[in-house]
């Protein structure tokens, strides 16, 4: 009977946790314990360095609650978990955020704008010196990422369309081995790659976010419910924040140099790739860019672009089929299914001293 | 008495009971899908049998708006031509191998160290020098499934011709046969079937660097589609693509089964006997 009763068990714990898949997701509630994803990139190595040094932990206490921020190795996969509800938070770009969660249903605040890529992102052409040389070429990039989006707006740059080129999907990680493949001709990447590739032979950068400023930004969203339910994560998230920002301000060598050694480089490659970031140090420059006219502009390219990819799943009858919020009460797209929001709450707080 | 252990159910029971997991996983599917769906009805997690059949309505029977083809015979095609060229240039360089490091003792001391340590050597981990040998095209492709595949079916056709029986090979030199004759017509017959059987052991594990190929770099095929949507958490696309890919692996197999057995009849009964 004991094997019978030993499989009966077991049958009766996966079916739980099958209900649990379906139960368990988002249910929100004033809570205490938050958790955070973040993956390794240029611009979110400061979450690293609070969450190392205790930063995070001393804010958190401020505000009577405690922070896990957990390092997921896949970005994707890290977006993936936190729109089924596994964290509370996670950090990703406009794009991502408009296509995974907000077009999976589940609302979400972006609730620090930390910084745009003015450079990280680049077209690298082998041997060829101009961006309208790329017609006819195979580019091999991670289809449907902020790279194919920047690959479509360096093409629109020249009066060109996807259709004058090819796009083969690459996994970031193999890119630097693709470039040293004699058949891969042109591609389009992110740092720590680029740069990687930048110092290979024949490796000319034909466009890069540079010429697209501020259309490429990088931030921590944070469920749009949990928030409002518990707008103390947000404040101490925020805090923590600003008080590395500081520290990064002041080119405080320590605290880089702990950054540079966590993302793989040195001090040197922190900086030289901190160089084609444009970090908001300052939180009333935070401030600045939320409000400005230019974010519902760019966020309306990207809803443009994301539809005509697919990216706002098959449902969407139009590019407007997601409303986005702004701080200032404008939105983009269908106001009665606002999925994005955009606020100036916190980094506000944050500029006026307030948290 | 009659004890448990020994009732046999009837041929339609069997099949109801053969039946019965499946229904009962897919009932609990739709339960779990439903109750996720009822707090979001965007949940792209585990989609509705609705959204499923618009998904494979979308990919399977209507034309792609960027491209004009169904994507679902472009990927399928795609893979199966990667899986078979694969798999077939596998199982020829395994005859071409296996044979000589099992029949030749002066091979087998050269070469069988050799070919036992390649075969530990994870070609995933090796995949950048893949690329710039082979580059980034179709060759590489079929490369890591034939750098995948090879070393196990070698090792086993090795094993197997060492197995057959000394007294079979001396009496067929007695008869007069050479080397390469016995080769030809000793150890290729018996060897033949086992390579099949090999080759359908080994195909999952093809499956593996097919999907794992395409994930790295890819322009269609099946593992593509599945990593290209894993991006936005299509799982009305992958689900389908999942239990295609399964069905596709199921009938493979079956179909050398029986194509083995069909061709080899005595492999069976022996096989039976045992």
């Amino acid at each position: 009977m004991k094997p019978f009763f030993k499989s009966t068990s077991k049958l009766l714990v996966a079916a739980t946790l099958v209900m649990g898949l379906g139960t368990s997701s988002l249910m929100a509630e004033v809570k205490n314990k938050f958790t955070v994803s973040w993956t390794i990139y240029v611009g979110w190595m400061p979450w690293d360095y609070a969450q190392q040094k205790g930063i995070v932990d001393k804010w958190a206490k401020k505000y009577g609650i405690e922070i896990d921020l957990v390092q997921v190795n896949d970005y994707i996969e890290s977006i993936n978990q936190y729109t089924n509800g596994k964290f509370d938070g996670c950090l990703m770009t406009n794009m991502d955020a408009l296509t995974i969660p907000a077009a999976g249903g589940v609302d979400s605040t972006a609730v620090i704008m930390g910084d745009f890529s003015n450079g990280n992102d680049g077209i690298i052409l082998k041997g060829k010196k101009s961006l309208a040389e790329i017609k006819g070429q195979n580019v091999n990039l991670v289809e449907l990422s902020v790279s194919h989006y920047l690959l479509a707006r360096g093409l629109e740059s020249v009066g060109m369309s996807e259709r004058d080129v090819k796009v083969v999907n690459t996994s970031d990680a193999d890119m630097v081995a693709a470039y040293s493949s004699s058949d891969v001709t042109s591609l389009v990447t992110w740092n720590p790659q680029l740069s990687e590739i930048m110092s290979m032979k024949d490796a000319n950068l034909v466009f890069d976010s540079s010429k697209i400023p501020g259309e490429i930004i990088d931030m921590l969203v944070v469920n749009t419910e949990t928030l409002n339910d518990n707008p103390k994560l947000a404040k101490a998230l925020t805090g923590a924040w600003f008080e590395v920002m500081a520290l990064m301000k002041k080119g405080d060598t320590k605290a880089l140099t702990f950054m540079a050694e966590a993302s793989g480089t040195d001090l040197a490659g922190y900086k030289s790739q901190l160089n084609s970031t444009k970090m908001f140090y300052d939180a009333s420059e935070a401030v600045e860019f939320a409000d400005s006219d230019a974010l519902p502009k760019t966020m309306k390219k990207v809803s443009e672009f994301s539809y005509d990819h697919g990216l706002l799943g098959e449902g969407a009858p139009n590019a407007e089929f997601i409303g986005v919020e702004f701080p200032n009460g404008k939105t983009f797209g269908d106001p009665s299914n606002i999925k994005l929001r955009f606020i100036d709450t916190y980094v506000k707080m944050a500029a006026e001293g307030k948290l | 008495m009659k004890r448990f252990m020994n009732l046999k159910p009837s041929k339609a029971t069997a099949l109801l009971l053969g039946l019965l997991p499946f229904l009962i996983a897919g009932l609990f599917y739709i339960v779990a899908s439903d109750l996720r769906l009822a707090e979001n009805p965007n949940d792209k997690l585990l989609p509705s049998m609705a959204s499923f059949s618009e998904a494979i309505d979308r990919m399977a029977f209507t034309p792609s708006k960027r491209t004009g083809e169904i994507l679902f015979l472009e990927d399928t095609s795609a893979s199966l031509q990667r899986l078979g060229l694969g798999i077939l240039i596998s199982a020829v360089l395994a005859i071409l191998i296996g044979i000589p490091l099992g029949f030749i003792p002066f091979i087998r001391a050269g070469f069988s160290p050799f070919v036992a340590a390649f075969s530990m050597v994870p070609p995933m981990a090796i995949l950048p020098i893949l690329f710039i040998i082979f580059g980034m095209d179709e060759i590489s492709k079929v490369a890591l499934i034939v750098i995948g595949v090879t070393p196990l079916i070698v090792r086993d056709l090795q094993q197997r011709v060492s197995e057959i029986p000394a007294e079979q090979l001396i009496k067929a030199q007695t008869l007069g046969g050479s080397s390469w004759s016995i080769v030809i017509r000793v150890i290729l017959p018996q060897i033949f079937p086992r390579l099949l059987d090999s080759v359908r052991l080994t195909l999952g594990t093809a499956w593996i660097f097919l999907i794992s190929a395409e994930a790295i770099s890819a322009t269609e095929g099946l593992g593509y589609r599945i990593f290209l949507v894993r991006r936005y958490m299509s799982m009305d696309v992958i689900l389908p693509y999942v239990a295609w890919i399964t069905f596709l692996a199921f009938l493979f197999d079956y179909l050398l089964k029986k194509f083995t057995y069909k061709l080899f009849p005595w492999y069976k009964a022996g096989k039976d006997n045992s």
